[in-house]
């Protein structure tokens, strides 16, 4: 029974604190982007704008949710939660901490220690494309579809990369479970080991979770939108909080994969994940706010023509240097 | 709205082999990226773009019909309604063109001051380009960037003229009263500031990798078929075509003005980008040498109560940041005029739309309609 206790909890606090993050990557982001652009943001809202992300939500839950005439009504309303629900899930094989003993009893700090972690969180990253191109065809009109075939377009030629750009990793860890490659950087970071693996995992996290400069399927200015213009309501918030743990997600397997996970002195192992995570979110931002857009046919050619061959010479490139000196 | 040869293929009706369908995607009026009330039908296999066509008029207000049944002088706020990018522009062309039909002599001062306030507007219009531009591609930070420069023109025209937008700059015959000194002295204290802000923007965006991809080799026409259509102003410099009202037929003060015209060599959408941000910083050039040779005097010559030029027809056109604004004026003799034509740059350029977009993708069009530069007030009129 006590086992069953500690896993809800673990459930409750790091599903919460995950779409809390989420959350308040929009605050953040939208601050972010002020202190770029030489304005102020968000500022009004409770402290320094903190109440934003709250009075953002409230405000998106009582809009009226409107359906086009001739959408897929089921899919249409199932299409957000499938983006959402893979984002959410995948963080649970991430460990956020050491080994803690609680009344006695030793708590790993993940949800679940799966021994094939970063299948895992391949499969539900795979998963959540599902969510856009669906959303986008079940709208039945034109720009989200085109949205949605630049989402699957660009999901087939970064996946590979993405997968392939983690093998590095795994090759000199010899395991697929995260808290066993977290294990493995007691010493060294893989980032020293893997600057290639880091750089690709990098360009393609980017990608996967849509964001500028590879952020064609909702490319604003081009597709009014792409896939989620038809939507509104918490069905568009919906699509937003999984946009955003997805990003929150992919942060924190970077920091797992190549910054030490929870892994830094004299700080708390957990504040030292949460400033990772915060590390590469601000990498996020930044980004987004001085690149243009890439355009639907580079990016595909960027993508299969320099990130694929890169990262399987990556691959090679470990496997012969580990083969060579018996490491 | 679709051409010839698609009506005949829809004609024949459902064919038992399964085959493709151009998607036809109708862009705009009510779209982030065309800039106004500008609805642009495309015709798309996937996301290479076949064919383009426009739909204009949203905007349409009748301007040279209310031109005929006014005065004059009444006619100068109509002007500041049709490029309300850079209203003083228009302004100039409407009052020199009525000039023209008589044989005033206006003050030094008033000329300077109208070639300054001109380039003062150019900058402004460059600028909400620039930032529409890149905000079309993508790139979100130089668009607020711009406008904040923007925002000290526009101050600027709030201090000579009392008002920031559409700012009845001119009179015909000079200037309505002198400006006062702030404003000659903040306009300083802008051209001071802003070739360093100029800079800022192209650290963001002439060497961005992503930028490059993105407009060169993009939207590319030829020096002949951009004569051909007609296309005037940067889009036509860009091809390498050195023609500039400015320095071919000199108005106001620029004969007295030393700058350079700048071209292009490519015609594509990237040396439109280069050709304007290099015409910001000989704006601020002109500027700078108007204030130093700003001759003191009188603002405006004596003109009649009532304008009533001899009858007589003229056709005057100036460089507008946008290309050659002009005016076709008949006069009868009466205080109202008997025609009044537009010659709008920004709908002659668009008819080059469809030339550079076709065999293009759809991001591309973005990028060629901002490259492009319209704004509807005188596109409609």
């Amino acid at each position: 029974m006590p086992e069953l206790v500690i896993i809800l909890v673990k459930i409750l606090v790091a599903f919460g604190a995950l779409i809390l993050i989420a959350a308040y990557m929009t605050w953040m982001e939208r601050r972010v982007f002020a202190l770029v652009q030489v304005r102020y943001g968000p500022n009004r809202v409770g402290l320094a704008g903190l109440l934003q992300p709250i009075a953002d939500g409230i405000k998106l839950m009582f809009k009226e949710t409107i359906i086009p005439d001739r959408a897929d009504k089921f899919l249409f309303y199932f299409a957000p939660a499938i983006t959402l629900i893979p984002a959410l899930a995948a963080f649970a094989v991430v460990p956020f901490g050491d080994t803690v003993t609680i009344f006695g009893k030793k708590v790993d700090l993940l949800i679940a220690d799966v021994n094939v972690g970063i299948l895992y969180i391949f499969a539900l990253s795979g998963m959540g494309v599902y969510g856009v191109v669906l959303g986008a065809w079940a709208s039945n009109s034109k720009y989200p579809l085109l949205g949605g075939l630049r989402s699957s377009a660009q999901l087939i030629s970064y996946e590979l990369s993405l997968g392939l750009s983690l093998l590095g990793v795994v090759m000199i860890s010899g395991t697929l479970s995260l808290k066993g490659i977290v294990a493995g950087q007691a010493n060294l970071p893989y980032i020293f080991l893997q600057p290639v693996g880091f750089l690709l995992f990098l360009v393609c996290m980017i990608a996967e979770t849509n964001r500028a400069p590879f952020d064609l399927p909702e490319a604003e200015s081009e597709l009014t939108g792409g896939f989620h213009t038809e939507y509104s309501s918490m069905n568009f918030a919906t699509y937003f909080l999984a946009e955003y743990c997805n990003m929150v997600t992919f942060s924190a397997v970077a920091a797992t994969f190549f910054l030490g996970g929870w892994r830094g002195p004299i700080l708390p192992p957990v504040v030292w994940f949460l400033l990772k995570i915060l590390a590469f979110m601000f990498f996020f931002m930044w980004l987004r706010a001085t690149t243009p857009r890439l355009r639907y046919d580079q990016l595909m050619a960027f993508g299969w023509k320099v990130l694929l061959p890169l990262s399987i010479l990556n691959v090679i490139a470990t496997a012969v240097i580990i083969v060579m000196f018996d490491l | 709205m679709l051409d010839v040869e698609s009506s005949q293929r829809v004609e024949r009706g459902p064919s038992t082999v399964p085959g493709t369908e151009d998607l036809v995607i109708n862009m705009g009026p009510q779209h982030p990226s065309t800039h106004g009330v500008l609805r642009v039908i495309l015709k798309m296999d996937g996301e290479t773009v076949t064919d383009v066509d426009c739909d204009i008029g949203y905007l349409h207000r009748g301007t040279e019909k209310i031109g005929e049944n006014i005065t004059y002088t009444m006619f100068i706020p109509y002007t500041d309604r049709l490029d309300y990018i850079a209203a003083p522009s228009s302004n100039l062309a409407w009052v020199q063109t009525v000039e023209s039909l008589f044989d005033w002599e206006i003050p030094p001062r008033a000329l300077f001051i109208r070639s300054m306030v001109a380039e003062l507007s150019r900058i402004a219009s460059h600028l909400l380009w620039l930032a529409t531009h890149a905000l079309d591609i993508g790139a979100m930070t130089v668009f607020l960037w711009c406008f904040r420069e923007r925002e000290m023109v526009l101050d600027l025209f709030e201090r000579a003229f009392g008002a920031r937008l559409t700012v009845n700059a001119f009179r015909l015959g000079g200037l309505f009263q002198d400006v006062p000194q702030e404003f000659l002295d903040d306009t300083r204290a802008f051209i001071e500031i802003f070739p360093s802000r100029i800079d800022d923007y192209e650290t963001l965006l002439t060497e961005n990798r992503i930028w490059l991809q993105r407009t060169q080799g993009v939207g590319v026409i030829s020096a002949e078929d951009a004569m051909d259509l007609a296309l005037t102003g940067p889009i036509l410099r860009s091809t390498g075509v050195q023609w500039d009202l400015r320095r071919a037929k000199p108005y106001a003060a620029y004969p007295f003005l030393d700058f350079v015209v700048p071209v292009g060599e490519n015609g594509d959408v990237y040396d439109r980008y280069l050709v304007r941000v290099e015409e910001m910083r000989q704006s601020t050039r002109i500027i700078e040498q108007c204030l130093d040779m700003l001759p003191d005097g009188p603002v405006s010559c004596k003109t009649p109560r009532t304008i009533k030029p001899p009858a007589g027809e003229v056709y005057h056109s100036i460089e507008n940041p946008k290309g050659e604004f002009g005016f076709y004026l008949v006069s009868d003799g009466t205080e109202t005029p008997y025609r009044v034509r537009i010659r709008p740059p920004s709908f002659i350029n668009l008819a080059g739309l469809k030339k550079l977009s076709v065999g293009g993708l759809l991001a591309d069009v973005i990028a060629i309609i901002g490259s492009i530069d319209i704004v509807l007030g005188e596109c409609d009129r």
